[in-house]
Parts: C-alpha cells; structure tokens; sequence
C-alpha cells in the first residue's frame, strides 16, 4: 500500500488498536490532521481537540490509568510540543503508559531556529522512556510498533515520537510493523528468581510484626487479587503509598490506608514498628518514608520491583526480587502455603487493631473552621457515589484530603499526580478517564488554585460531551504552601492568598457546564447525587476555611513517628 | 577508578542520552569516550569515575535502561587492557632542557610528533596514571597546551563483550 507518511502514522496507530487521540493541530502536523480528516468521516479514530496541550497530555495519561493500555496524546512543533511536557513529565513519574506525537519543522530546517521549532527529542529525553525522531516516512511504521511496546512494557511510561513536517508528505510502503527490536531493551517475563523468593519466605517466616506496603506498581500489573491473598496468608496489615491507594480495597480489615508524610496514624506507626517491610511496587520515595536513613532501620525489607534500578536506589534492602509485582506476590504466597505458614492471632494483630482505635476518633472527628470540613465532603462523596465511580485530585490539600479521608474500593478508580504533583492535573486527567470509561461516573477532587490551571478545558468537556464532576475545595489560597507556611514560617503567608477567585458557577455556566454552589452537607450530597447521572460537566463549588489543614502530617526530614496531629 | 564499558547501538542523540542521564542523575564521572567497535553501527562508550560500589551500580544500572544500550559491565581494572593518550606541547628553547626532555620520551616510552625550534609535541600512551606522571614531569619544562583522551578499556581475556546482544551483563542484574 503506497501512502503518505501521515497516512502511514494514521494506519500504524489503527494497528496498534488506538481508539481516541487528545490533541490540538498546529502548522507541523496539518498533514497527519488531513489524514486524520478521512478517519472522522468514517468513525475511526475518534480525535478529543483539547483546549492546551498539557490537558491533551493528561487527558491520555488519564485515559491510560483508568484503562490500563497506552493513552496517545498530539502536538505541533515548538510550543505545542513544549506545552506537553509537563503532562509527560507527570506520566513518566507515575510509570503511565502514553505515547506523545509531536511535528516537526521540515527536515532541511531543522537546527536553523526556524518559526515554531524545539529540540523536543532533547527536551523529552530526560522525562520519557524514549524520544524518537524519525527521519523518513519508511521509518514510521517501525517506530510506532516500538514506542507502543516500549510505553506499555516492563516498568511503564511515556514515549515520544517526533515527525518533521515532511515526512508527512513524503510517499512509503505501508506495511504493518511485526516485532521490533530496540538496541538491548528486552521484554521482561517478571518471573521471580526462586532463590529470592525462598529468602524472601524466609524472612516472612521468622517475622513477628510484617507489614506490607503497595505502591502503583501493584495496580499497573493488576495485582490486587494477588496482594490481599498474599495479606490474609501471613497474615499481614497493607499500608500503601499515595499511587498504591486502590490496590486493596480501603475497607479491608488488613487496610491501614496510606502511609507517608499525610499518612494515616496507623499505617506510620505500623511502619515505626514492623520487623519485616514487604515493599511491592513502590520506590522508597522521600514523602513515603519521611527521614529516609531511619525508615526501616529496625526492620528486614523484602523489595519487589519490575525495575532493577529502583533496587538499592533509596534504600538499602535485604531482599529484592526483580519481578512483575503480580507474579511475585503470587509466588510468595504459593511458596508460603507449600511451607505450611500458619496463621495465628498474635501480639501483632492486636497491635495494629489497638492502633486502628486509637485514631479512630480523629478521622471521625468532624470540627470544621466555619464552613464545610474536608474531612466529611470526602466521606460524603464517598457515600453518595457507586463503588465503581472513578475518582482523580488536583495536587496539593485537595488531594492529601482524599488521600486520606476518601476511602477507594477498586484499584485503578484513584487517579492522582503522586510523583511529579503537578497542579491542573486532576480536571484534564479526568476527561480522560471519561473518555476511557464511559459508563462509570468520574469525579475530580480539585483544588481552587489548581483547578484554574486547567480550567479552560471545560471548552473540551463541554464541545466533546465529556460529563465528569469537578468538586472545587474552594478556600480562596494556595493551601498546602499556606499550611506550611503556617507550621513552618510563622504564619508569614507570602503570596498564597488568591485574594478573589472567580465564581465557579458562573465559570462553569460561562463554557455550557453546569455549576452548584453548596451550602452545607444536605446540599452537597444531592448536588453529588443529581451530578452522578449527568449528561453536562459539572462544578460543584464546595466552601473551606483557608485555617484547615492536612493532618495528621510528618513535618519533612522527621521519622514517620514524629507525627504533627494539630496545627 | 572504576571503568564502565557500555556497548551501544550507533543511532543520532545516543550520546546525549547517556551523557542526559549522567548529568540528571547526579552522577561524577572522570572521563567518557566513544568510538567505534569492530562491528558496524555499534559504538563503545568507556566511562570512568570515582565512586563507592553502590554508586557505580546504580549508574550501571540506569544506563541499561536506556534501550540503545546493548550491554553494559563494569570492568575490573586488574583484568583488563586500559588506555589513555595525550598530545602534550613543550617548550624546548633551551638544547639542555631539550635534551632532558628527550630523556624523559625515552623513559616513558613515548614519541615526538613534531618539532619546532622553540617547542616539541609529545604523544604519550599509556595508563592514566602513567600518563599524569609523565604530565607532572613536563611541567617543569613549561606546558604550553596539552589534550588527552578519556580511557578506553577492554577486558583482558578472549570473550567479545560487543559480540551479545543480551541487554545488560552480569553485575547489572540484581544481586539476588
């Protein structure tokens, strides 16, 4: 078949079963829209025009979480393509699958600072898998097959494609790439070692006090079936990370919620306190274990990553295991009932359940500073949605107010920026999710500051028919850097007022969407329920003191014991 | 000093990619250098640094993830081949000091590559330490400019590390 190099792009993406592309056209790539043209007209490949391309790049990062298979996002030469990096940046810290394609100015330009060029591939290095450009249109069919199977195989991230204007044009054989190879990168199988999983076994074994800690590596190879058989086989508590959330169900009697610096009580006092840290899927990252030279100090670990590098990287461990966390876990498990390990009530359980009381009353406290408490809007959306709703968050008091108050039942129903926290996630990344899931309801826990980072896609929302539900926790400041600047700076509250912020029901009218402002519980719980079913984006704008806080919090640099419980 | 050999498949910005990770990673290197191997398209890139072992594994390590890295190991010093040239410019006004400084070539077994009547160019080939010994000693005859190489490294013995096409060797797998 004789095509056009964007034709060619068009078929290779077909190939690779592609659905939807969030992007926005641009001078660079108006011939692979032009190809694009053909696709709409016969109901393949469905184009989202996003409203900036960061949105474009969350939206597929979204679409990839929620779905589990790679989200493609699209942007012009220059700033189009400059415009993504955040949103790849976001997906290369939180191992998400997205292929970004971006134009180029032509070949013959390139390197001579022509109108709208950027060294993306040079830009893109650092924050993706890897960045291709390709340099003739024969190329193209070999590149996508690589960079699909690149973003979507052993750890997982980005990868971006770059295309100079006149490859588009340029005339190439199509003919479906069959495997490619790529220099050395080999596709893992993630089988355990036995060895590893024999010491691993070991250590459960002369254990008294384990404690199991999941991060999102357990949710991206679809292992939660096999961390709660592995939990109730030890049996062992499950604190996960802030990515790890969803991976057992919250309500789970293992479940101790997420541990780190807005951890829960329990889940950082279980960590203090284990003799054995079985970390599955996590990376050991400094808002996780708090002061790093003291997490562990007192415990053996087990360390199960599909990454190599990330073994030893932060932490010293005694066991690692290079594997597929599902594959591992389940190897562990099998290995442990081979042995015969016999579950007993002990000291332990009753410690962890004494620690589960002691806070109890906290988490169920309810004092709110004059308006609505964090704590109870997130229990009651929490009890006002379907099991099976899909939730994402902004970053910043907005999502640690999730994280730890808003129980999540599914894995892959939890969809925040937990690497990178990068505001203006959460609103694009669940158009998404939407677009990926189009029978499940999505709600977007938001911050008022974060939310008008990206705000202007409810353009997209609206034109696309894309109803999600966006809850403004509406505080009029930057709170998280307002909450620290109160702990730690002596309530000197430099530039984290926003004085006035717009009127999010107006705003959310303004674009076609539909805006509530509530009032009080009553009202935000028929808002939530009215918003489950709707057929427009919605914004409910949800009033908070500026005064409350995210507590319980380690003040950074301290040890997961040296807990902050009022401020 | 540790020598890290990666074989490398020859595409444009594989440079970049590895020299991208060194500098995002925090990592300190001594030297880098690329060249060819015997087979085409694929390059050898020797690096060397100081470093305590953990530090050097975690950058093996990441530099296997790159995808245009066929193989990469950290050789032993002890077991294999290591060398560095340099081009050092002396100046020779003085017969006297001229001829120590010829001296000197004999002893270290390295030559002249041109001569002027104020000045002698000087290759010297050899291990780094023998190297900057030799650089040390013609210091005192007045450097005017000087280039070196970085180290380039073969293990000792009859195996071709550029040879498989595995992805990483030995010593980056996990120590399990």
């Amino acid at each position: 078949m004789r095509v056009s190099g964007a034709k060619a792009l068009v078929e290779a993406l077909k190939d690779e079963k592609v659905e939807v592309i969030f992007g926005i056209p641009g001078g660079s790539t108006i011939p692979f829209y032009d190809a694009l043209y053909e696709c709409a007209e016969k109901g393949e490949l469905r184009h989202i025009l996003a409203r900036h391309e960061q949105c474009a790049a969350h939206m597929a990062d979204g679409y990839a979480r929620a779905k589990g298979i790679p989200g493609v996002c699209t942007a012009t030469s220059g700033p189009g393509a400059t415009n993504l990096v955040t949103g790849i940046a976001v997906a290369h810290m939180d191992s998400s699958p997205v292929v970004a394609i971006t134009g180029q100015v032509p070949r013959s330009m390139i390197g001579k600072d022509a109108f709208q060029e950027a060294d993306i591939v040079g830009i893109a290095t650092p924050i993706t898998k890897y960045a291709f450009q390709i340099s003739k249109a024969s190329e193209i069919p070999d590149t996508m097959k690589a960079a699909f199977m690149l973003a979507n195989t052993n750890r997982k991230g980005p990868v971006l494609v770059d295309i100079p204007k006149d490859v588009f044009y340029e005339e190439v054989d199509y003919m479906e790439a069959e495997r490619v190879r790529i220099g050395g990168y080999v596709i893992k199988s993630g089988d355990p070692h036995p060895y590893s999983i024999k010491r691993a076994v070991g250590l459960v074994l002369e254990s008294e006090r384990p404690l199991i800690i999941a991060g999102g590596g357990v949710i991206a190879s679809n292992a939660s079936a096999e961390l709660a058989r592995l939990a109730e086989i030890i049996p062992a508590p499950v604190a996960t990370t802030l990515m790890g959330k969803g991976s057992i169900p919250e309500v789970h009697p293992l479940s101790l919620g997420m541990i780190g610096m807005h951890g829960k009580g329990e889940a950082n006092m279980a960590a203090e306190e284990a003799d054995l840290l079985i970390a599955v899927g996590m990376r050991f990252n400094d808002r996780t274990v708090g002061r790093m030279e003291k997490f562990g100090e007192n415990a053996k670990i087990i360390h199960i990553d599909i990454d190599p590098a990330e073994i030893g990287k932060n932490l010293g461990v005694d066991v690692p295991i290079v594997a597929d966390a599902r594959k591992a876990l389940a190897a562990l498990a099998d290995r442990l009932i081979e042995v015969g390990i016999r579950k007993k009530e002990n000291e332990w359980s009753r410690r962890i359940a004494e620690l589960k009381e002691k806070y109890r009353e906290f988490y169920n406290s309810e004092e709110s500073r004059g308006s609505l408490s964090p704590k109870r809007v997130m229990k009651t959306l929490r009890s006002a949605i379907p099991e099976r709703s899909i939730v994402t968050t902004g970053v910043g008091q907005n999502q640690m107010w999730a994280a730890l108050h808003f129980q999540v039942l599914q894995p892959r129903t939890f969809i925040t920026s937990g690497g990178l926290g990068a505001m203006g996630f959460g609103f694009p990344a669940s158009l998404g999710v939407k677009v990926a899931c189009p029978d499940r309801p999505v709600f977007n826990i938001d911050g008022d500051g974060s939310f008008l980072m990206t705000e202007q896609d409810l353009a997209t929302a609206v034109v696309e028919n894309i109803p999600t539900v966006t809850i403004v926790m509406d505080n009029r400041v930057l709170g998280m850097v307002r909450q620290w600047q109160c702990m730690f700076c002596e309530k000197r509250y430099s530039e984290t007022d926003l004085g006035k912020v717009p009127d999010f029901v107006k705003l959310a009218e303004a674009y076609g969407a539909e805006g509530i402002r509530v009032e009080d519980y009553g009202g935000l719980e028929s808002a939530i329920r009215r918003s489950v079913d709707a057929e427009v984006p919605v914004v409910i704008d949800v009033p908070v003191s500026p005064d409350e806080k995210v507590l319980p919090m380690v003040p950074p640099g301290k040890t997961l014991r040296e807990v902050v419980w009022f401020g | 000093m540790r020598i890290i050999s990666a074989i490398v498949e020859d595409r444009p910005g594989v440079l970049f990619k590895v020299t991208s990770l060194i500098r995002r990673r925090g990592f300190n290197i001594e030297t880098i250098t690329v060249g060819g191997t015997e087979k085409e398209r694929v390059s050898r890139i020797t690096i060397t640094m100081r470093g305590n072992p953990a530090v050097v594994e975690q950058l093996v390590k990441q530099l296997s993830k790159i995808p245009d890295v066929l193989k990469i190991s950290e050789l032993e010093p002890e077991e294999s081949a290591f060398r560095e040239l340099a081009l050092i410019k002396v100046s020779a006004t003085d017969p006297s000091k001229r001829s120590d400084i010829l001296n000197y070539i004999s002893i270290f077994r390295a030559r002249v590559i041109d001569a002027s009547k104020d000045s002698l160019v000087i290759e010297i080939v050899g291990q780094p330490r023998k190297v900057q010994a030799f650089l040390d000693l013609m210091k005192g005859f007045g450097v005017i400019e000087m280039a070196k190489t970085g180290t380039v490294a073969l293990a000792r013995g009859a195996r071709s590390s550029s040879s498989s096409t595995s992805s990483s060797s030995s010593s980056s797998s996990p120590p399990d």
